[in-house]
């Protein structure tokens, strides 16, 4: 286990180091967004359209945060479940998208998908939400405003702490770890 | 007849609201520092303590738990002596939920249509509200922040008589390990068995919000919820699902007589943020 120092945006020799089992520290500029935003972006791909973020080496958290209270930024910000979204990554991995942060497993297709385009997928601990929101420093949102907790935002972080659950050569932490600790 | 006027239920949910979701109970927080003693996976024990760590801050800085505040479910035990004044029971019920979740920062995911129009209601309400009555002249309010990772994770089934005690077991366990790391794992199991469908539901949620650590009185079911979470920890799961020896916290059961043909068995999973408050009025 070695923690590994990551600053977006990502390049493929980057994220070809990310081993499932590392566990990462994110600082710079990451992007939010949960299933209704996932829906209008690839809306936008399919009509051929512009999206509002170019998501070359990008990386998506897929949360949606509790309101801030004055003078905090944001309020409490942990993961919700991944697998709402698998239906649309693929198309996002397709135009550049470089990690998912979230929580829970991934569809084969979504799998497959990573490998093909070198891409990785991060948990960070779901109900952490209070400590992770410590290391998001800054946000601004970014499109769909009227979404409100499920609009796209972007987050500034410092030391963002997640974990390599599945890296860009498939290999799942959910598959492999749970295994070494059964006992029947 | 003693009255309650309903602005003191209003502002009693309105705080349970809050302090559910900003600080966990102290049956909570001491199985969580347990299990982090006992963990055997150093990424399950890193998970662990990145959770603890949580848990201080938000009590300290008053920042919600998790960021799914959940749906409000609020357990009433009404005393048949109490008279309740000035306005409608269960609008003051949801008052209070809406003046929490809109005064206190927390987030709102309450859709107004499940199905055609998942508009959201911009306040967190309605809640769920379970009201028995009972005997007494007090009124006793329990509220529960369900988030809906866990919630999801729930599962109801009508076993057959003959299915057991090993029946219901696999059920649970099947449930359990198909929820893999959704439900942000540790987790604590509720489990209804007996009367109908609904009841079997209920009784699970209830369940869950047992003060942890706490057997069920009778000892053949306490035996069942120490065996269900021996099981329980031997799949492995872990953590946030990243595989180690402490995948439940807890197994409540909690049971109702029931029909000669039926054994229904309802699994309702509570996730590691088990956000629980109650007073009595
Ligand atoms: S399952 Fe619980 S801890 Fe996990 S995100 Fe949902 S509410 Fe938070």
């Amino acid at each position: 286990m070695s923690e590994v120092l990551i600053h977006p945006p990502l390049d493929d020799e980057t994220v070809k180091r990310l081993h499932a089992g590392d566990t990462v520290s994110i600082s710079g500029v990451i992007y939010t967004g949960r299933d209704a935003a996932h829906k209008r972006l690839v809306e936008l791909i399919r009509k051929g359209e512009e999206l509002p973020v170019d998501l070359k080496g990008q990386i998506i958290y897929y949360v949606g945060p509790t309101p801030a209270r004055p003078g905090c930024v944001p309020g409490a910000a942990g993961p919700t479940t991944s697998t709402r979204m698998d239906a649309y990554t693929p198309a996002l991995l397709e135009r550049g998208l470089k990690a998912m942060i979230g929580k829970g497993q991934r569809s084969p297709q979504v799998v497959e998908t990573m490998k093909k385009h070198t891409a990785v997928y991060l948990a960070a601990v779901g109900g952490a939400a209070a400590l992770i929101a410590k290391k998001i420093k800054k946000v601004e949102v970014v499109a769909y405003e009227d979404l409100g907790p499920e609009a796209i935002y972007r987050f500034h972080v410092e030391g963002f702490p997640a974990i390599v659950v599945i890296d860009c050569y498939g290999n799942n932490l959910y598959e492999t770890e749970p295994q070494k600790y059964a006992r029947n | 007849m003693r009255e309650i006027a309903v602005d003191q239920i209003t502002e009693a949910v309105k705080r349970l609201c809050l302090l559910a979701n900003y600080r966990l109970g102290e049956d909570v927080i001491q199985k969580l520092e347990s299990a982090e003693r006992e963990e055997k996976s150093p990424l399950g024990k890193k998970v662990l303590q990145q959770i603890i760590e949580n848990d201080e801050i938000a009590a300290r800085d008053e920042v919600p738990i998790c960021q799914d505040t959940g749906m409000a479910v609020i357990f009433v035990e009404l005393g048949q002596d109490v008279h309740v004044v000035g306005g409608d029971f269960t609008r003051a019920i949801d008052e209070g939920v809406r003046r929490a979740y809109v005064e206190g920062y927390l987030r709102k995911s309450v859709v107004s249509d499940p199905l055609f129009n998942r508009k959201n209601t911009g306040d967190n309400t309605p809640s769920i509200i379970h009201t028995s009555i009972v005997p007494g002249d007090r009124l006793k309010i329990s509220v529960l922040p369900k988030g809906f990772g866990s919630e999801n994770m729930s599962a109801l089934k009508m076993l057959k008589p003959s299915d057991g005690v090993d029946g219901l077991k696999d059920f649970v366990l099947e449930t359990i390990v198909k929820a893999g790391p959704n439900p942000c794992p540790p987790v604590i199991v509720g489990v209804g068995v007996g009367g109908t469908m609904e009841k079997a539901a209920e009784l699970a949620k209830r369940a869950t919000c047992r003060r942890l650590g706490e057997p069920n009185p009778d000892p053949r079911y306490a035996r069942l919820e120490s065996e269900l979470l021996e099981a329980i920890n031997r799949t492995g799961i872990g953590p946030a699902g990243l595989g180690g020896t402490v995948t439940a916290l807890a197994v409540h059961v909690e049971y109702y007589p029931t029909h000669i043909a039926g054994l229904p068995v309802a699994v309702n999973v509570l996730c590691h943020a088990a956000r629980h408050a109650e007073l009595v009025i």
